[in-house]
């Protein structure tokens, strides 16, 4: 008996919970870090990414303005979800990255551990970066943090799977939707996680998906007029810079390359929530 | 309308000197430039001195007096600095009538307003941050937050002290050190701070004033020296200012324009609304990036709302600032001057509807009367761009939907008002206006404890508060 032939996947873009090819029509070859050809994979175009980002700005509303209950049971369900592919995920992670089974299989864990505990912020980040501000006269005075709106990013080169759950979970977590460009060289993984958010009542559109050239795709998000804050964590120096200069056209939130490579397995802290919330202080008088 | 006589407050306090050097390390310098320029009262138009223009070299000697000055300032017990800063909020509170009359006379506003809101402001937001110098590993910042080094800072014109406290403050509290630059037409006060410094012994460097236009605010955000850069102004300097520091370790808070919506809903208590929406607008003459220059009224309650408005613009007075009467002051430039009227004449021809009350305008210095324009569109100029002056555009509004629709309808998003007696539609509006300040039955209140900054185009980061640490920390 012959041996049977696999069914391949076809890897596209994941824009407003559908999964469009790119309308370019174009595609590139993605390899394993041995060289070997893995697929031919979409490679986003400027409308692509204009139609993500109007998918992104669709869908803010009613994610921003779910509870944030709703929001924490939404990204711990994604938790679920990736839990079930795991051995898909470590074999992406392993062709990806070179590592062996057993190192992936202990990255694929680390990712599904990093969107449960920041599953547990949604509801919790309001009580740490909030106030209730004892001004000097007769009003009630409380900032909250509110999301920041859409948020483009773009997700680290390595670390293909883990890195990119860390970039996408403090934005959303706290009801910002975004839009990421996914590891260039890597970018498997990253339409696999597609499928797991169009799978776990994420609501469409709250997270986009891009894969392609990011030193294309990248400047025409950070000039997008509708984009809030650009995440540049996977982007090149020089990169960086030209979204950064874009950037300040509209005076997006800017959160920088970090200065030393980052540990993905450490602590991430709140730091990345908080890069992408904004501070609102609401007034009113007390009296009779 | 009652008479009143005049009642001006004594300028004998204060003693300006015919020119003023740079406060670099502690010490007035003669500018390495040529270039002075005079600084004048803006209701009469009188010089009231010479300052210099800062050079790149002036701002090279002071952002090195101020690095060499962090290593030792950052490394003093929290408790220390803290001692500094309560020693320079005392002494504002020592010399607060001098500082209000100056202030008045560099910048043009109501001595009521410079000695009831910026002085007591400037004090508290001086011992506010006094406090938090050797409490910074309970801000949850981490165990040991770092200060950042040397920050660049570049204040308005509108609140010459108060912008000037709001910047220093938190900075020295965190360890910094900081170079200043005030405004071109409003350094009076920034200079006297200097003095007060002196008083305080603040170790040379700790703070460095550099006066100066455009250029010296350039030369110091580009500076390769400085850690931090703080400004308060436009939203189109803050765009050229995001892009020079693109590519830099530099951190950046920017507090720029706004065109806030004040929305009054048909249940509002009608007097206290206009109460607010005045003071809203025209406080400060109108110079206030979080003015409420948009009234979005119900339409049910508009043509009471904008009678009972009018029958209050008519009892304003404008006039010497000194004078403790005043409501209105003076324009702060030529140049303001000029913006507020091409905007208003733009509001003219694109079809709004204009009206001033009857107001005897003096015949030398800069004013410009309280102006409401009412049956103004989204798209009309005066609707979406700021005029920083006594300029009000009203529109209306059927439902509470198309009421938060019209006031987000705007790049800026620095603050907002909302007038109701429901509690449950003032909140339901506060969560949905995309804005950093939402006063809801009330309007232009400042607390140091209040952490103060925008949303969208009108820039990022918090002044004041607990929120108004993270901008002088390496977190």
């Amino acid at each position: 008996m012959s041996e049977r032939l696999a069914v391949r996947k076809t890897y596209k873009l994941f824009i407003g919970g559908a999964f469009p090819r790119s309308e370019s029509g174009r595609s590139y070859v993605v390899t394993s870090s041995k060289g070997d050809f893995l697929a031919n994979v979409s490679k986003a175009s400027r409308k692509d990414a204009r139609d993500a980002v109007t998918a992104a700005r669709k869908a803010f509303p009613g994610w921003s303005g779910a509870t944030a209950y709703n929001r924490g049971q939404i990204l711990y369900r994604v938790a679920e979800m990736l839990e079930g592919r795991r051995a898909q995920f470590a074999a992406e992670v392993a062709d990806a990255d070179g590592v062996g089974a057993k190192k992936a299989g202990e990255l694929v864990d680390a990712a599904v551990d990093r969107l449960v505990w920041y599953a547990g912020w949604s509801d919790k980040i309001g009580a740490v970066l909030g106030a209730s501000n004892p001004v000097a006269g007769p009003y009630f005075n409380l900032s909250s943090p509110e999301p920041t709106g859409v948020v483009a990013v773009v997700a680290p080169p390595s670390a293909p799977l883990l890195g990119l759950v860390s970039v996408i979970a403090p934005v959303v977590v706290t009801g910002n939707t975004c839009v990421v460009i996914a590891s260039e060289r890597a970018p498997l993984p990253s339409i696999t996680l597609a499928e797991v958010l169009a799978t776990s009542d994420l609501p469409g559109g709250v997270v986009n998906i891009l894969t392609g050239s990011a030193a294309e795709i990248a400047p025409w998000l950070a000039g997008h007029m509708d984009v809030n804050a650009v995440d540049l964590t996977g982007a090149a120096p020089d990169l960086a810079v030209t979204c950064e200069e874009l950037a300040a056209e509209n005076l997006k939130r800017v959160l920088r390359p970090a200065a030393k490579p980052v540990d993905w397995l450490a602590d991430p802290g709140v730091e990345r929530m908080a890069a992408f919330l904004e501070t609102k202080t609401v007034w009113h008088p007390i009296g009779t | 309308m009652f008479e009143y006589a005049p009642a001006p407050e004594s300028r004998d306090i204060v003693d300006i000197r015919p020119s003023y050097g740079l406060f670099i390390n502690g010490e007035w310098v003669e500018p390495q430039g040529e270039e002075r320029h005079k600084t004048i009262n803006p209701a009469t138009e009188e010089v009231l001195s010479e300052i210099a223009y800062a050079s790149e070299a002036d701002v090279d000697r002071a952002v090195e007096a101020a690095r060499k000055a962090f290593a030792t300032w950052s490394a003093l017990p929290g408790s220390e600095r803290a001692k500094y800063i309560f020693r320079i909020a005392r002494i504002i509170q020592e010399r607060s009538r001098e500082l209000a009359v100056l202030e008045s006379l560099d910048n043009g506003k109501p001595i009521r307003e410079s000695r009831d809101v910026d002085l007591p402001l400037v004090a508290a937001h001086f011992f506010y941050y006094a406090g938090w110098a050797d409490k910074l590993s309970h801000a949850g910042f981490g165990a040991d937050p770092r200060p950042l080094g040397v920050a660049g800072q570049v204040i308005p014109w509108n609140f010459p002290l108060l912008m000037l406290a709001w910047k220093i403050a938190p900075a020295l509290a965190c360890g910094n050190t900081v170079v200043l630059k005030p405004a071109e037409t409003t350094p009076l006060t920034a200079l006297a701070f200097a003095e007060i410094c002196r008083q305080a012994d603040l170790p040379p460097g700790v703070v460095n004033i550099v006066t100066g236009a455009g250029e010296t605010g350039a030369a110091l955000v580009r500076h390769p020296g400085v850690d931090k850069v703080a400004f308060t102004g436009s939203t189109e300097v803050g765009r050229l200012i995001a892009k020079t520091v693109a590519g830099s370790r530099k951190k950046l808070t920017l507090e720029l324009g706004g065109k806030a919506a004040n929305i009054v809903f048909e249940d509002a208590a009608i007097d206290q609304a206009v109460e607010g929406v005045v003071n809203g607008i025209f406080f400060n003459q109108g110079h206030v990036c979080c003015a409420g220059s948009r009234l979005l009224v119900q339409e049910s309650i508009a043509e009471e709302m904008l009678d009972a408005l009018k029958r209050r613009l008519s009892t304003l007075r404008l006039g010497d600032p000194l004078d403790k009467n005043t409501d209105i002051g003076a324009i702060n430039s030529a140049a303001q001057l000029a913006k507020i009227r091409e905007l208003s004449e733009a509001g003219e021809s694109e079809g709004a509807e204009r009206w001033s009350p009857v107001c005897p305008i003096p015949d030398r210095g800069f004013w410009f009367p309280p102006t409401v324009f009412t049956g103004v569109a989204q798209s009309h100029r005066i609707a979406r761009e700021e005029i920083f002056g006594p300029v009000l555009s009203v529109l209306t509004f059927r439902t509470p939907a198309e009421a938060i629709e019209k006031a987000n309808n705007t790049p800026y998003g620095l603050s907002a008002g909302v007038w109701t007696e429901k509690g449950s539609l003032m909140l339901w509006a506060a969560a949905r206006l995309r804005a950093g300040v939402v006063w809801s039955n009330t309007f232009n209140r400042f607390d140091p404890t209040s952490p103060f900054g925008g949303y969208k185009e009108s820039g990022y980061g918090r002044e004041g508060g607990r929120h108004g640490l993270e901008a002088y920390l390496d977190v």
